[in-house]
């Protein structure tokens, strides 16, 4: 049987389609009305309510929280003062990406953290391992729900539930009482919007989900599946594990591993040069910097739409466009003389409603990119391999200015 | 002053006009009488936090080339879903359709299981005749009247494809061509609630009832527009209509178009048979070798030129051309949601069209009142609460409702609409609180536009909300007139670009696109002749 999170006796009720699907074990729809793009419009353009408890949850204190996580982190977290939160990765030696997450600096030497599969006894090998003593590893996956309010009016609805957040910059965390009930909120999401999550105690969840959905219900709150929150993630550049990259630690071969440079991360060791971290993956991850031996790179990829369009009315077909989100692999091909030149691959495509063009998350060698550079992707067009035209873009597709803005208490 | 082009209106085909003559490199400049741009797109604040879309107030035809030419989505363009379609009947009954097939053929299954399969063939064969007639809607229509070889041979090439689509398509357009949408409905349904839903699309704005044999043009225009490549679905723009001509103002702006509001155009300067400029409503005058006019065709002919300086037959085409204005908007701020007793508590039958008017009968009814000369005491209303989609139409647990009015001839037979005015809004507050209990109580504010209003306000004669009616002898190669359906006008250089244009109205852009096209192509030509 799965499980179900603390949130799923109010799920059942919303879930008009009944249909579930398995996250980590838990059960969670993919949407609840029958159009995700109802729910994926509520994040551009109201707010939409989404229970993330299936990621696993760990809380990691003491004195010795932040020189270990200063060793198992691949990201500098000396870079996230309290009341930060920050998007980072860990690796194995060879500098191959074992996870991404988030991890929130909830207080002195408090630091709680996010994770798409579990990492608790690595972790704590780890930390055997650099004998780090004064330090506590606790996995709270169970303990806690996690809700996720995302869209231009999140922050009213918080307003509207007298929670104090107008002045929390992009990544700012906050430890608070909702209703009286106690949380840890971050201006945090997983959409490329304005958008908050909030962790609360289990026994708290059933109260909590009441009162954001009644308090959003004036700005037409609308619970969010999981498929509106994937269409959003792509927009917004974001990598889903398992989709556009695997765990270093459950791969067979270095084929389908992948470091942080290769998955586009490279931006987070911009200062690597003047700290002395010792981290793990460290050597590799700077030789491969310094010597650029990447063997790819994560891009955005921007169809293009006349492309797009053609080929689909040459089959005598219109171009499907409506709800289209996938994850299956398609090829790229570089343009010149030669047919079927392999380069790489695409992991996420979508056709966005938003920016009325398909785009998608593609793997390509350096020379190709660089943003503009055009190549082929390989769509099936009744059933049949056909190319269209792509540019590389630069990620995020969207990138509205409230997910960052500063808003002034008033 | 001296311009390259001249665009008469702000309208959205004004706006999009412009911005493809600005994109191609000419110094242009789009003229606005009204101080703000969007012509019958438009929204208002009327009361503190309700933004109410004055006139047109959903969008679907929009052509997809424009939105990708003029790169509307950087401008902040975004097209809400609207994901259902509401029918209310008498005494509960219903039909309340959504985004998915399969639950759509449920819920016709209450009324018709034959319907529910029906309803799945026409919508395949109806796509189908979309996808055809498309490539038709973006492109310059031929001229049938010149015998210029190559309009002999474009005219031959659109029969040949007409001739060559499959049986069942063309049989469906022919039929949409030349007949009415209540004999296809009657041979594909049963079910009066399914039909009249239909029909409406067959109706609007349109002085006919469904039974009229110029009714299936009408609903075949309604349904080739597209929401993410789907045929006939509709969506809101954020923040109204208006929200998506202020769009189309910053893309014009963006591509070099010059925007100037509050000034209206007295008329055209032109000498010789050649455009030379416009006269402003001030008196000054502005040069220009292009001057387009967005206005409608009645004003595009007899208004900025002399009708005397134009040929016999487009002028006796032009006085025919029929615009019988016969809608009128009625717009409420609620301080709540309707309520529909049988699905009380439930917000979603309220996210897309809701269409009043639950059968045939009631809607040739509600005709028979309007060719009477009056109003109908039972109007067609089609309802749009925008603020259950869009949050910020309206102040936080408040809704803005736009209602679409029929019919309301323009001409009244006894009495004026001065006096008429506020009995219709009593009228459709009336017809809603039949179907919605306690409607009256809901309203905070309502607006009255009638189709006096309307032309007044916009300049749309007789307030056609197409610029004139879309029947077929109206349309393509018709369009406004024959001969003259290519955006062009008797007088060099000056060109039109309304909705009076093809392929027509409903906030299409086309007309604005196509006329662009054939400026620059005209401009082309000249180049090389000139070499």
């Amino acid at each position: 049987m799965p499980q179900t999170t603390p949130f799923h006796d109010r799920l059942i009720a919303l879930n008009q389609t009944g249909i579930w699907k398995h996250w980590s074990g838990y059960l969670v729809a993919p949407r609840y009305q029958y159009s995700e793009t109802d729910e994926y419009y509520a994040i551009r353009n109201a707010v939409a309510l989404l229970d993330t408890s299936p990621l696993f949850k760990y809380v990691i204190q003491g004195e010795d929280a932040q020189p270990f996580l200063e060793k198992v982190l691949a990201r500098d977290i000396n870079e996230c003062q309290i009341n930060e939160a920050q998007y980072t990765c860990w690796c194995n030696e060879e500098g191959f990406v074992l996870q991404d997450g988030v991890i929130l600096h909830v207080d002195k030497n408090e630091y709680w953290l996010t994770a798409a599969e579990p990492t608790l006894k690595y972790f704590r090998k780890q930390a055997e391992a650099g004998a780090f003593s004064k330090l506590e590893i606790e996995d709270i996956s169970e303990a806690y729900g996690i809700l996720a309010l995302q869209g231009p009016h999140a922050l009213d609805v918080l307003q509207a539930l007298d929670v104090e957040v107008a002045n929390m910059p992009y990544f700012g965390v906050t430890r608070t009482h909702l209703k009286g009930m106690p949380v840890v909120l971050s201006r945090t999401g997983f959409t490329g919007d304005l958008g908050y999550e909030i962790w609360t105690a289990a026994g708290d969840a059933l109260s909590l989900w009441d009162s954001v959905m009644a308090a959003g219900q004036n700005y037409n709150i609308t619970p969010m599946g999981t498929t509106a929150l994937k269409m959003a993630r792509v927009e917004a550049g974001l990598l889903l594990l398992d989709v556009d990259f695997s765990s270093a630690r459950f791969a067979w071969v270095d084929a389908q591993r992948e470091t942080p440079c290769e998955l586009g991360w490279s931006w987070m060791f911009r200062r690597l040069a003047k700290d002395e971290r010792n981290f793990i993956g460290r050597n590799a991850i700077e030789t491969q910097l310094k010597n650029k031996t990447q063997r790819w790179t994560t891009v955005g990829l921007e169809i293009d739409w006349h492309d797009y369009e053609r080929v689909h009315l040459e089959a005598g077909i219109m171009p499907p466009k409506h709800g289209v989100y996938c994850e299956s692999t398609m090829s790229i091909y570089r343009r010149g003389d030669v047919e079927w030149d392999y380069v790489g691959y695409a992991t996420s495509f979508l056709y966005s409603s938003l920016l009325r063009r398909p785009i998608a998350i593609a793997k390509l060698p350096l020379d190709l990119a660089k943003s503009g550079t055009q190549v082929d992707l390989e769509i099936p067009v009744i059933k049949k391999p056909k190319n269209v035209l792509a540019r590389v873009a630069r990620v995020p597709f969207f990138n509205p200015a409230r997910k960052t803005s500063r808003f002034v208490n008033d | 002053m001296k311009y390259d082009a001249i665009v008469i209106g702000g309208g959205h085909n004004g706006l999009v006009n412009g911005a493809y003559l600005a994109k191609s490199g000419l110094k242009t400049l789009i003229l606005e009488r009204r101080p703000m741009v969007g012509g019958a797109a438009i929204t208002e604040e009327l009361l503190p936090g309700y933004q109410f879309t004055t006139f047109s107030y959903a969008i679907s035809l929009i052509r997809p080339d424009i939105v990708q030419d003029l790169q509307l989505v950087k401008h902040g363009m975004m097209v809400l879903p609207m994901s259902s379609t509401f029918q209310p009947g008498y005494d509960g009954e219903y039909l309340l359709l959504g985004a998915d097939k399969d639950h759509n053929f449920h819920e016709i299954c209450r009324h018709s299981r034959e319907d529910a399969e029906s309803y799945r063939d026409l919508s395949h064969l109806f796509d189908r005749v979309c996808f055809a007639l498309k490539p038709l809607l973006d492109a310059i229509p031929p001229n049938a009247l010149s015998d210029r070889p190559e309009d002999v041979a474009h005219c031959t090439e659109v029969r040949n494809y007409l001739q060559n689509l499959p049986a069942d398509v063309q049989g469906l357009i022919d039929r949409l061509w030349n007949g009415s949408a209540a004999d296809i409905l009657n041979d594909y349904f049963e079910c009066e609630l399914l039909k009249s839903n239909i029909a409406s699309s067959a109706i609007i704005g349109s002085m006919i009832s469904p039974s009229d044999k110029k009714s299936g043009i009408v609903w075949l225009l309604h349904k080739m527009g597209e929401y993410d490549g789907v045929f006939g679905d509709w969506g809101f723009h954020k923040g109204g209509n208006g929200g998506f001509t202020q769009v189309l103002a910053r893309a014009a702006q963006a591509w070099g178009a010059t925007v100037m509001t509050g000034h209206g155009v007295e008329r055209v300067i032109y000498d010789s048979g050649k455009v030379e400029g416009v006269v402003l409503d001030n008196g000054q005058e502005l040069r220009a070798d292009i001057v387009v006019s967005a206005l409608d065709p009645k004003r595009t002919f007899t208004q900025l030129v002399d009708a005397k300086d134009l040929p016999v037959d487009l002028n006796q085409a032009i006085t025919q051309f029929k615009f019988q204005g016969s809608a009128s908007k009625v717009n409420f701020a609620l301080n709540g949601l309707p309520r529909f007793p049988a699905l009380s508590g439930r917000a979603d039958p309220f996210t897309g069209f809701v269409n009043v008017g639950p059968s045939m009968q009631y809607l040739e009814d509600a005709f028979a009142d309007a060719k009477a000369g009056r109003f109908s005491r039972k109007p067609f209303v089609d309802c749009c609460v925008q603020s259950t989609v869009d949050p910020d139409m309206s102040p936080p647990g408040k809704h803005v409702m736009s209602c679409f009015v029929m019919y309301t001839p323009y001409h009244l037979a006894d009495g004026a609409w001065a006096t008429e005015r506020e009995k219709l809004g009593d009228t459709v507050e009336n017809t809603l609180n039949e179907f919605f209990p306690g409607f009256p109580g809901l309203v905070e504010h309502r607006e009255i536009v009638t189709p006096l209003d309307i032309e007044n306000v916009t300049g749309l004669t007789e307030g056609n909300i197409f610029m004139g009616e879309l029947f077929s002898e109206q349309m393509f190669l018709n369009r406004p007139a024959p001969g003259w359906n290519q955006y062009r006008t008797p007088i060099e250089g000056y060109y039109q670009c309304g909705s009076g244009t093809h392929p027509g109205g409903c906030v299409m852009g086309a007309p604005g696109k196509l006329a662009a096209r054939q400026v620059l192509n005209d401009r082309q030509q000249k180049e090389i002749s000139k070499n």
